[in-house]
């Protein structure tokens, strides 16, 4: 017996020489352009377009910016066997076609692109299961399938067992603004899009249940025909997936009044890194029965499991929602009608959001939507919903009267139905689209003692000058997160070198959060110990290991490069 | 030489939501609890009067509703928009159920009279009922000349330059004052109306008058046999070639 490992042993050294050479080099090194001319690497015309598609990623971004890609992780590359594994799991969805896979490689604010080959959209649970599974290890069964001989299959299974480990990115609607969604090197891309089936909904309780892949727009249009409504909703919503929502813990313009997703979620069906399944799907309002696992998961960012299903508590659908669109000269003033607002419009009061003055500049220049009322510097858009529209209008009518006569509010807009209602909160959801029109976005989501929000927006337009083209705040200061976004003509190092570390420095400063709600992502990973201390995200990295020791799972991503991975 | 013409706006109050269900004894739709709110081309009309106000091309705007208490707050928001004051037909019950084009041109063409109205702008039609009637019918009673389908309206002296939206293009005509006109989408973007307008228009006047006052007798002249819901729309079928595309038209009857 001892012969045959020993044996083994040097077979298994040969056959990894073999392996380096029959496929793309896996070494670390970083990948310049000598690399693709050396002459004993066989590489398709899909693997060069592949490594120079990197190599412009790498290349935009300074090496020395904490937010740059780091250097490519042991991951195995995707070999023939693995696509035809793929193939047999999933026909016809096994996607590698560089025109198919592309749109998937590249984020909503095309900030940042992979070089994935393959893109694959299970349809199950199972087969999510089934395809991590393959990732992390090769099973003996399917050595002994496809191999002649005992001795042969012993020497294959320790070759390929060890070094069989292929990296993952799970992508939900691709609307992440963290560069969390797309692959940042070779990464699988893991769709959900397929998986979009409601399971089941319960109308007296309100508990949907549905698979990852649904958009949450239809989730809300399902919601809506049985008379409730998602407990979240942001500017995404026509793209983005329950299952992307959960993962990054999704905050969103109703949070204000139905709390975040670590409230709503009562369940999660995830797949963990070597492919189990772990079945926390419960529709219990109240369960305290051992760890809450699934809390985990929620803001997770697939680093820590793949969620495959989601139970989630719904509310009634308001039978009364009235939206008003409001006009301060400062924020002082607006920051004192919030508080008239929850005094007076408290129960009923669903969304409270602002925007600036250079927002609706932006508004009104790309994307033509005109200003309901008179120029002001601050607008906000306040939602209520109710039960009762009588009853409700009266509540608005006696808080817009105080609020105009004591002069908080300078000009104002209601909206009653529909087509006014859409039109009112468009100029608050469409202001991330109109900034794409500007220029390249430097995107800052960051939470701050209320009453400091706006200090930071003008703290910052005075340290940029004349370096940026526009410098705006907006978000929901209900929650107290600012949304800060400063673009220019194109990208510009400088530029950001000026605005980072000068943001979370700031924040820090406050002890504010360097993301409120967008995630760390690939861009802040390493800003994590502006707002977290370091034996907590040590506490992070053992939880990871545990859960995901070959780290396969979104890998990049998340938790700091410094962390012993 | 401009016009002092004053006209009178009417405005319908119909329900707005998108979803609408029969009554289960199929005699018309379930109109409890579901949101009623202004007429969308009304509101042009209205926001096409409070335009020429302020070109001082005309004197007064006076908004119309017919219907139960809650078209007042219609109204309100006509007030809200820059009408000067309103009146309120008070319509309801079976009355306001059996109203149609006709009996609302007639209250309307009693009304121009009393207020010596010189211009009546209403919306192309409401978007409950689509019927597109009652301008023509207003017009008729009136013996009034009509500009239907206004996509601009400007006045000249006495007389109005019109372009209505037709099947073939666009129409510009002539007419006379006084004449009736219906909007239509392209006329003009309706304003919001701000704060410190809604709360002016708190302070506007509302008449309340019965159709009796005014010499209009309701009956209906239609009789509703029955309402019932469109059919169903099946789900479709793809197919993977051109002959089978052949083989299921053959099957379906169609080829």
């Amino acid at each position: 017996m001892a012969g045959l490992f020993q044996r083994a042993l040097r077979l298994r050294t040969a056959l990894r020489c073999l392996y380096d050479y029959s496929t793309l080099s896996r070494s670390t090194a970083t990948l310049s352009p000598v690399d693709f001319h050396r002459p004993f690497l066989t590489c398709s015309s899909e693997q060069v377009l592949a490594s120079t598609r990197k190599l412009h990623a790498g290349a935009e971004g300074s090496k020395v910016s904490p937010s740059a890609a780091p250097e490519r992780l042991p991951f195995c590359r995707v070999t023939e066997e693995d696509l035809a594994f793929f193939r047999k799991i999933l026909p016809g969805r096994t996607i590698v076609d560089p025109d198919l896979v592309e749109p998937s490689n590249v984020d909503w604010l095309k900030s940042v692109r992979g070089s994935s080959e393959v893109l694959l959209r299970p349809q199950t649970t199972e087969e999510v299961s089934q395809i991590l599974r393959w990732m992390v290890t090769k099973s003996t069964e399917r050595c002994l399938s496809s191999h002649q001989t005992f001795s042969h299959v012993l020497f294959s299974s320790y070759s390929y067992c060890n070094s069989r480990n292929l990296a993952v990115n799970p992508q939900g609607g691709n609307t992440g603004l963290v560069g969390g969604s797309v692959p940042v090197y070779d990464e699988i891309i893991l769709s959900t899009s397929l998986m979009n089936k409601i399971l089941n909904f319960d109308s007296i309780s309100g508990v949907l249940t549905c698979q990852a892949g649904c958009v949450l727009e239809n989730l809300s249009f399902y919601l809506e025909e049985r008379d409730y409504i998602m407990p979240l909703d942001l500017g995404a919503k026509g793209s983005c997936q329950i299952g992307g929502n959960v993962a990054t813990n999704a905050g969103g313009l109703r949070l204000l009044r139905y709390g975040s997703l670590h409230g709503t979620v009562l369940g999660l069906e995830l797949v963990l890194a070597d492919g189990q399944v772990l079945d926390c799907l419960s529709t219990l309002r109240k369960d305290n029965t051992g760890y809450d696992l699934k809390q985990l998961f929620i803001g997770s960012e697939g680093t820590l499991g793949v969620i495959t299903a989601v139970s989630i508590l719904c509310p009634r659908k308001p039978k009364s929602v009235n939206v008003v669109f409001l006009g301060c000269e400062t924020f002082e003033q607006l920051l004192k009608t919030f508080q008239l607002c929850k005094g007076m419009l408290g129960e009923i009061l669903s969304a409270f959001e602002f925007l600036d003055s250079e927002c609706m500049r932006l508004l009104n220049t790309h994307l033509k939507l005109p200003n309901p009322i008179s120029d002001c510097p601050f607008y906000i858009v306040i939602e209520t919903s109710g039960s009762d529209p009588t009853h409700d209008a009266q509540k608005l009518h006696n808080f817009l009267e105080d609020a105009m006569t004591s002069s908080l509010v300078s000009d104002g807009t209601v909206a009653t139905e529909e087509a006014k209602i859409k039109a009112l909160w468009s100029l608050r959801e469409r202001v991330t689209e109109a900034l794409t029109h500007d220029g390249f976005t430097y995107k800052y989501d960051i939470s701050l003692p209320v009453e400091r929000i706006y200090q930071l927006v003008t703290d910052m337009r005075k340290h940029l000058g004349n370096q940026a083209k526009s410098v705006v705040g907006y978000g929901h200061v209900g929650d107290g997160n600012l949304h800060l976004n400063v673009t220019s003509p194109s990208k510009d190092p400088a530029l950001l070198a000026a605005i980072e570390p000068f943001v979370y420095e700031w924040t820090a400063s406050c002890r504010g959060s360097i993301s409120a709600e967008h995630g760390l992502g690939l861009k802040k990973r390493n800003y994590i110990y502006y707002s977290k201390q370091s034996q907590a995200v040590a506490l992070m990295g053992n939880i990871k290991a545990m859960l995901d020791p070959k780290g396969i799972l979104n890998p990049y991503k998340t938790l700091p490069d410094n962390l012993k991975q | 030489k401009c016009p002092r013409v004053s006209p009178v706006v009417t405005l319908c109050y119909c329900f707005v939501s998108p979803q609408i269900r029969v009554k289960p004894d199929n005699t018309g739709v379930v109109t409890d609890g579901v949101k009623h709110s202004m007429n969308p081309f009304c509101e042009i009309a209205v926001e096409e009067a409070v335009k020429l106000k302020e070109k001082k091309l005309i004197k007064e705007v006076v908004a119309v509703s017919c219907g139960p208490q809650q078209s007042q707050e219609t109204i309100r928001t006509a007030l809200a928009m820059g009408a000067d004051r309103g009146i309120h037909v008070d319509v309801s019950g079976k009355d306001y159920e059996n109203l149609g084009p006709l009996q609302v041109s007639k209250i309307l063409a009693a009304l121009a009279k009393q207020e010596d109205a010189q211009l009546i702008l209403l919306g192309k039609q409401a978007i409950d009922d689509d019927c597109n009637q009652t301008g023509q019918m207003t017009a008729a009673l009136l013996d009034w000349p009509q500009g239907t389908f206004a996509s601009e309206v400007s006045l000249e002296g006495d007389k109005i330059n019109l372009v209505r939206e037709i099947d073939g293009g666009l129409e510009h005509i002539k007419i006379n004052t006084p004449a009736v006109i219906t909007a239509d989408l392209r006329l003009n973007t309706p304003r919001y109306a701000t704060l410190p307008n809604i709360m002016k228009a708190k302070k506007k006047k509302i008449a309340t008058v019965k159709p009796a006052d005014l010499g209009v007798d309701l009956t209906s002249r239609l009789e509703v046999l029955k309402v019932e819901e469109p059919p169903q729309r099946e789900a479709g079928m793809k197919v993977e070639t051109v002959e089978d595309l052949v083989v299921k038209l053959k099957e379906a009857g169609r080829v």
